[in-house]
């Protein structure tokens, strides 16, 4: 709650967005998690004495164009999208509104996207320590050959990634979005060590909901 | 004169002058003759030599190993260490192991991909990237300790450095990646070839701006054109590397057999032009495969002898 929270503090529209599909099986990022977790940013507002306007919203997968139609009003004039999608949701709505910050309420820990019917790319490690607020809501980890958290490597060329001409570089990808938000002073800030531990590193993963 | 640490390199940039190093690629063999030789060639014209950790991918004597057969030699070594093959467990072992053997200079590196390397099918580390090898050196130097806060009873000393390409892209965080790289922890730069030398100028003027060349040891990078073939192929095929068409047409412009002197006559040019450059520190001369050259062109450009500092 306090790392959303520091994304967010800074703005004063926030649309609060479920993904009502994997993530709500999972009791994670659906519609009704929307809901609760707009009311308690809400409480967290008013504790702070903020004026932010938290609007919960929701549709049925954040990782399909279709889905977007009757969200898209809302969407297009929030000022910022807590999105509790999976990393992969959080992405898709960050590509889709290339100007908006995009934030990810929830920690993805395993997973890609369906960028036209059929066609599925990998948008997230499920490296279980999310990034995305910090870069743009572009996944390095996922999508830069490296990994680095600190890029680009000197490899970028025209875009590209070193290992081939065809592979998008993360990074430009970061800074694109990074300059279209007009947060370019977030590329300086150092990244810190990745704890891999919540990654694979850690060992096999699972995740049991204590009261269920 | 305050000195951070025991690094030769320090006491050149901290004494004023202007420094010169250059690199080594160890032998893809047990045997160490080669790399041996090869800094024979160079010792007496160079202030350290940099030693490549399986440069472009390909299986060779590590870089730890090499450097100590060039410290044998009386040679200073500048250790290469790439993020790419080890862990920071690792990283951080065979920092202590280089320091135990009095190698002071450290280069940190991401490294390139393993695809263009002899094991394309491995797996990589990327554990902690360049600019957090920059931190884990600084760290375990003026903390005492490793990354895990466990102190180290005699922390390694190295003197930190690291890469600066003025012509990769994006083109727009050029100077803002100098700026982290600085706030990382490095104290000193090694540039990518330099050929386009109006780019490179105006790279150090947005450099100089942001004061930047007072905070790190700026070394233009230098590699001779051994023909126009090389030349091609690096602006067709080598990423982030820029070769403007003039370069090319003025080795076309002469016969073959004296293309490889050309190259070196430009490589002297591009120093004596960059001297002039406000915020160079030093030069480092990537004569890739081609040693015997270096001190013909570190004489001709007019920086032999080298200073003597100890």
């Amino acid at each position: 709650m306090e790392e959303i929270w520091e994304m967010v503090r800074q703005h004063k529209n926030v649309t609060v967005f479920g993904c009502n599909t994997c993530v709500a099986v999972c009791h994670q990022g659906g519609n009704k998690e929307a809901e609760i977790l707009a009311s308690l940013l809400r409480m967290k507002a008013t504790r702070e004495e903020l004026e932010i306007q938290f609007v919960d919203s929701g549709i049925e997968r954040q990782c399909e164009h279709e889905f977007f139609e009757k969200a898209e009003g809302l969407l297009q004039n929030s000022e910022a999208v807590l999105s509790l999608a999976c990393g992969i949701g959080v992405q898709f709505v960050a590509t889709k509104y290339p100007k908006t910050p995009v934030y990810p309420a929830l920690n993805t820990t395993f997973l890609g996207d369906v960028i036209a019917p059929g066609v599925f790319t990998e948008k997230c490690q499920g490296c279980g320590d999310c990034v995305l607020g910090a870069t743009g809501g572009v996944c390095p980890i996922s999508r830069c050959a490296k990994r680095v958290l600190n890029g680009p490597c000197g490899g970028s060329a025209n875009g590209k990634c070193e290992i081939s001409r065809e592979v998008d570089c993360a990074w430009q990808l970061i800074i694109d979005r990074l300059d279209a938000m007009g947060k370019m002073e977030n590329y300086e800030k150092l990244s810190s060590l990745k704890d891999w531990s919540r990654d694979r590193a850690g060992g096999p993963r699972s995740f049991k909901l204590e009261d269920f | 004169m305050e000195l951070k640490t025991e690094s030769k390199l320090e006491k050149i940039f901290k004494s004023g002058h202007l420094a010169v190093t250059s690199e080594c690629g160890p032998p893809r063999s047990s045997d160490p003759t080669h790399i041996i030789e090869k800094g024979r060639l160079i010792k007496n014209h160079v202030d350290a030599v940099n030693i490549t950790d399986n440069q472009t991918s390909v299986t060779r004597i590590c870089s730890l190993a090499a450097c100590i057969h060039l410290k044998n030699e009386g040679i200073e070594p500048v250790l290469q260490m790439v993020t790419r093959d080890r862990n920071r467990i690792a990283l951080q072992s065979d920092l202590l192991g280089a320091a135990s053997f009095g190698i002071n200079n450290v280069l940190c590196l991401s490294g390139d991909h393993q695809s263009f390397g002899d094991h394309r099918q491995a797996q990589n580390v990327f554990d902690l990237d360049s600019m957090q090898l920059l931190q884990t050196v600084r760290h375990m130097r003026e903390e005492g300790k490793f990354l895990s806060g466990d102190e180290i009873k005699v922390p390694p000393r190295f003197y930190a450095g690291a890469a600066a390409n003025p012509f990769g892209d994006p083109f727009m965080i050029r100077v803002p990646r100098l700026a982290k790289k600085i706030a990382a922890g490095a104290e000193f730069i090694q540039t990518q070839c330099i050929y386009n030398m109006d780019r490179f100028e105006k790279w150090m003027e947005e450099v100089r701006d942001r004061g930047l060349d007072g905070k790190v040891n700026i070394m233009a990078g230098i590699t001779p054109m051994r023909s126009v073939g090389m030349a091609k192929y690096m602006k067709r095929a080598v990423p982030g590397m820029d070769v403007p068409d003039e370069l090319i047409d003025r080795l076309a412009g002469v016969e073959k057999k004296q293309q490889a002197q050309e190259g070196i006559n430009i490589a002297i040019e591009q120093i004596q032009r960059l001297k002039e450059v406000k915020g160079v520190a030093g030069f480092h001369v990537m004569a890739i495969e081609w040693e015997e050259k270096v001190p013909e062109i570190i004489e001709s450009a007019g920086l032999y002898p080298r200073p003597e500092v100890d």
